[in-house]
């Protein structure tokens, strides 16, 4: 009998042992709700983002995906009249905590948006910018800096020997890349990317995609997106939002194959929103 | 995307051939215990199949969270199309290799019979070709010679029915080899619908590289 105890504890650890690892999430929220004045714009939210992949918020328009996007950052902070309750982790620090160091956070955590905004100046300045007013290099290091990101979105081909032009005579989706190469110039460990190719063509937004492929090797990032067929074909984790509510949450495959709530199947074939 | 889509393609593409590969394994091994009497041949089968089994669960899957998640259409969509066939025309290959090692056992507990057979060998033999070439075709996108396999599913069934007859002479002539008879006509029944997957396969490879359907008019429609 104590023989066979032991057999099934082993066999039991080795069971846990096998099981799937799963890591820390990158960002977390607790119960989160959020306010514009009275208006309940989240609804009790708990959602893992993991590390190292693209999470994708999909949902109709107001349903509260942008606005939870803005959350992870504390974007949502510069709105007048905003209200948050619950908690929001980055790694293990709550960031609605009073101490938080707001410029700090952003450095970690940067926002792409719907329509590309580089600076009015240069292509070079563009990049240099974050890390010359964080202190983070000068000089040649700078020059240093600003190769590898423009690199690292495909741009230093075209660019490099233009790299005092203005960033806006680019066309959509080189300032789009631009934008991607300033944040991370900062060094950021999130990129929250807010509809980052709705003002793109087909062909540029793929591009983007496949950009955004590769930089999930480094980065955890998290994309709303209005087009469904991007979230599929990009995200290995999605969330579909609702009037405010997560309604479901978990990885793409499960969700564009066999969601869990009539909501999520309802939405994600067409049938409203 | 397309990069990543290409990747995903080629993923699913190398685990149906390596599927297919195990299948043709199976095959070779029940020919093998069949005709050279090498018991030790049909253990190996059971192995085989517990793998292909998972890979059939599997490729479906990969399937399916294709076509979910990234919307193929026009020559994506018919290659995904036949990797879904292909997937289920080898695992019933599979099953027909475990009925044939089955089949086998019970005739290798008995003496051979005295009349060289001819026809089952030839059997064995066009069904691993036909399955092989299939599968051939479907890397190549060789539409000549997967054509070359249905033409070649005709053969088959004229041996299949010559087997038949000629076991039926066997068992007409001595009672005594009826069991081993039936177990032959039951094999070669095996070997026939291995043939009709192969052509299955190879009817889907068709489709899969010119858009045509050419299942239902043998007679090659494919111009």
């Amino acid at each position: 009998m104590e023989e066979l105890l032991i057999m099934s504890q082993a066999a039991l650890a080795d069971s846990v042992l096998k099981k799937e690892e799963v890591p820390a999430p990158k960002i977390q929220t607790k119960d989160l709700a959020l306010y514009y004045g009275n208006f309940r714009a989240l609804k009790n939210v708990d959602i893992s983002i993991p590390p190292q992949k693209i999470t994708a918020l999909i949902g109709p328009s107001g349903c509260g995906k942008s606005t939870l996007l803005r959350v992870f950052n504390r974007m949502n902070d510069l709105i007048r009249g905003v209200r948050i309750s619950g908690q929001v982790f980055l790694d293990d620090q709550d960031i609605y905590h009073p101490d938080t160091d707001l410029i700090a956070l952003r450095k970690r955590a940067g926002m792409v948006f719907q329509r590309p905004n580089p600076f009015p100046i240069s292509v070079f300045k563009n990049v240099a910018y974050g890390p010359s007013i964080h202190g983070m290099a000068s000089g040649r290091e700078l020059e240093s800096i600003v190769e590898r990101h423009l690199r690292a979105t495909g741009l230093w081909d075209d660019l490099k020997d233009k790299l005092h032009i203005p960033a806006l005579s680019l066309s959509p989706e080189q300032q789009q890349r631009l934008c991607i190469s300033r944040l991370l110039a900062v060094e950021p460990e999130v990129l929250l990317m807010d509809e980052p190719c709705s003002a793109l063509d087909p062909i540029a937004t793929a591009r983007i995609e496949d950009l955004l492929f590769e930089l999930k090797k480094d980065y955890t990032i998290v994309i709303v997106t209005h087009n469904m067929q991007q979230a599929a074909r990009v995200s290995s984790s999605a969330g579909f939002m609702l009037l405010g509510e997560l309604v479901e949450f978990g990885k793409t495959g499960q969700l564009f194959t066999n969601p869990i709530d009539p909501r999520t199947h309802d939405y994600i074939t067409g049938r409203f929103g | 995307m397309r990069r990543h889509f290409e990747e995903v393609e080629e993923e699913l593409r190398n685990r149906l051939l390596h599927m297919g590969g195990l299948v043709e394994e199976m095959i070779h091994w029940a020919g093998q215990a069949l005709l050279e009497r090498k018991e030790e041949s049909l253990k190996k089968i059971a192995k085989n199949e517990e793998e292909v089994n998972q890979l059939h669960i599997e490729i479906d899957d990969r399937c399916l969270k294709l076509i979910a998640l990234h919307q193929p259409t026009s020559a994506d969509l018919r290659f995904i199309m036949a990797c879904v066939k292909i997937n289920s025309d080898l695992e019933r290959v599979a099953d027909q290799a475990v009925n044939i090692s089955e089949n086998t056992v019970v005739l290798l507990a008995q003496p051979q019979l005295k009349r060289k057979l001819l026809d089952i060998p030839r059997m064995v033999e066009l069904a691993g070709g036909m399955l092989k070439d299939s599968l051939d075709a479907f890397v190549r996108k060789d539409v000549a010679l997967a054509q070359a396999v249905v033409q070649r599913d005709e053969e088959e069934d004229q041996l299949k029915s010559e087997a038949f007859h000629e076991l039926m002479q066997i068992m007409q002539a001595d009672s005594s080899s009826i069991q081993r008879a039936l177990g032959l006509i039951l094999i070669a029944r095996n070997l026939e619908r291995i043939a009709d997957h192969a052509t299955n396969i190879a009817e889907d490879v068709i489709f899969m590289v010119l858009g045509k359907d050419i299942r239902h008019h043998a007679e090659n429609k494919v111009r």
